[in-house]
């Protein structure tokens, strides 16, 4: 489905942030990107949709290499990769509804976009996105007025908006709380699990990427240094990737986080 | 842990204290030799004479002539619509200066930016008086003169403003709409405009709120309005005649600073 071969990213101040990094994804398949920061995590899913211009490489969508096309060509493509960002980047001053319909806009003429005149199907779609992401009685209310948890479900939808074939996802947990987290990365898997989508997901948090991905790939400095299931990421890897630390208590820690249920009739009898 | 800690603490070092010093040293002494060039080409018996002046001219003033303040009324729908017709021409010129200006949105930093920035400059370094002046000189008085001259120094303050305004965007919306394949168009109107669109109409609204202020005396020069029926009173020392339009200006000024007010409230 998504191939890369040999790519490379310099920026102009000189810092190598790729070096000829190859990796093959399958359709519908989960991918867990973990690394320190700086390992060029965020670089490697921006020169894919090439938001950032990669060095050097080939970047194989299907059949089409995404890093030789013109500009029109590349925007046609775009269409075909949903982005889900860290801090949900909705334009905070339009509608729920609006920004899920962003979505369509590499499909509709500019006329259409600037009237809000979207066609009757995409209107549709955003409501039944806008149903399955929980969100369907906020679709008026202003992006802003939403939490960080439902805006992140309107990135998802706004992701999904494009009938993309590819899914890349930045860092979609780090402004959250860990329940929500969880709440935001089980709703990603069962959806990319619905539409057999393949996604990349750029991750911080090793045990979240550990317990919802099946296939991390963990890169430092530019190179990719782990690549298998999560099961195979031992102490040893994860010092690879991060370097030394005690890994064990960070793990631990992590495994009962179920917050715990209150019992509302019982509190209300001690009130009583 | 054993090092000696340092026991004192400075906020500044000797040698800056001491740039310090001798730089407020030079502003009072700069002070004290203007004072003194100042005094030597005043005419004193002039400056001992100004309370007699000013009591002359307020008693003259008073009453203020209530009886002139309908021939006013048409001059003062001319300054309004000066002020508002100017702003309105000057916003839309200032839109495609501030986008060819800002960083993120100009098609060219090395031709087409400087050209904008320019554009801005000149127009916001000369003041509406004198655009007047030229315009008049060129197009002859009256309010075409007028609505120009406060269009063309509005291009350059809109156009700063909001220019800044679309620098200072946040970049990760643009991105997400530009990830969508969108096409430029529709970065620009689904990215950006309403991440500035509060700025825009807040700037809008106050320069219309300086431009009601500045055409008010645009007629001085010939440029039409309340200027003209003030320059007329002066010419004829009819003080009690320009007390009533100075109270005209003020109280269309405190209308229209309330009126900005509320909008700018009301967007933000």
């Amino acid at each position: 489905m998504l191939k890369l071969k040999n790519l490379s990213k310099t920026y102009k101040t000189g810092d190598t942030a790729l070096s000829d990094v190859t990796l093959e994804i399958d359709k519908g398949q989960l991918v867990g990107l973990i690394g320190p920061s700086g390992a060029g995590k965020s670089t490697l899913i921006r020169c894919i949709n090439r938001l950032v211009e990669p060095t050097s490489g080939e970047v194989w969508l299907g059949d089409v290499d995404l890093a030789q096309l013109g500009r029109a060509d590349l925007r046609h493509q775009r269409r075909r990769i949903g982005m889900i960002f860290q801090e949900y980047a909705l334009v905070e001053r339009l509608t729920v509804m609006e920004n899920v319909l962003s979505g369509r806009l590499g499909y509709v003429p500019f006329w259409r976009s600037w009237l809000r005149r979207f066609e009757a199907e995409d209107i549709r779609r955003a409501y039944e996105l806008l149903d399955r992401v929980g969100l369907l009685q906020h679709a008026n209310k202003r992006a802003d007025a939403l939490s960080g948890g439902q805006r992140q479900r309107v990135g998802i939808a706004r992701a999904l908006m494009q009938t993309p074939d590819l899914l890349l996802v930045d860092e979609p947990t780090a402004s959250l709380d860990p329940k929500t987290s969880r709440q935001i990365m089980r709703l990603l898997t069962e959806i990319c699990a619905e539409r057999g989508l393949p996604a990349i997901v750029n991750i911080h948090d090793v045990p979240l990427a550990q317990s919802f991905m099946e296939r991390i790939v963990g890169l430092r400095a530019g190179t990719v240094v782990f690549d298998g299931p999560p099961t195979d990421l031992s102490e040893a890897a994860l010092t690879e990737i991060y370097g030394a630390e005690d890994w064990n208590t960070m793990r631990r820690e992590d495994d009962d986080d179920a917050s715990v249920p209150l019992d509302i009739q019982d509190a209300a009898e001690v009130m009583a | 842990m054993t090092q000696t800690l340092p026991r004192e603490w400075a906020h500044r070092a000797p040698a800056q204290r001491a740039i310090l010093w001798l730089g407020w040293f030079a502003l009072v002494a700069l002070f004290v030799w203007c004072w003194q060039i100042m005094s030597k080409d005043t005419i004193w018996a002039f400056v001992w004479d100004a309370p007699d002046q000013a009591l002359d001219i307020g008693s003259r003033m008073m009453p203020p002539k209530w009886a002139y303040l309908p021939q006013l009324m048409k001059p003062l729908w001319d300054t309004l619509n000066i002020a508002t017709l100017g702003t309105v021409g000057g916003v839309l010129i200032a839109i495609p200066v501030a986008f060819l200006a800002a960083r993120n949105t100009t098609p060219s930093t090395t031709f087409l930016r400087p050209v904008a920035l320019f554009i801005i400059v000149t127009s916001r370094s000369i003041n509406s008086l004198i655009w007047a002046l030229l315009l008049v000189a060129i197009i002859g008085p009256g309010l075409l003169a007028g609505i120009i001259a406060i269009a063309l120094r509005s291009i350059g303050f809109v156009g700063k403003l909001l220019y800044e305004a679309i620098e200072e965007t946040d970049p990760r919306q643009i991105e997400a709409i530009t990830a969508t394949g969108a096409g430029p168009a529709q970065v620009l109107t689904y990215g950006i405009v309403p991440q500035i669109l509060p700025a825009f109409w807040s700037i809008s609204v106050f320069r219309w709120d300086i431009n009601i202020r500045e055409s008010a005396i645009l007629g001085l020069v010939g440029a039409g309005g309340l200027g003209l029926k003030m320059n007329a009173s002066l010419a004829i020392l009819a003080w009690d005649q320009v007390f009533v339009i100075l109270l005209l200006i003020l109280a269309t000024v405190v209308l229209s600073e309330w009126i900005s007010a509320q909008v700018r409230k009301a967007i933000i």
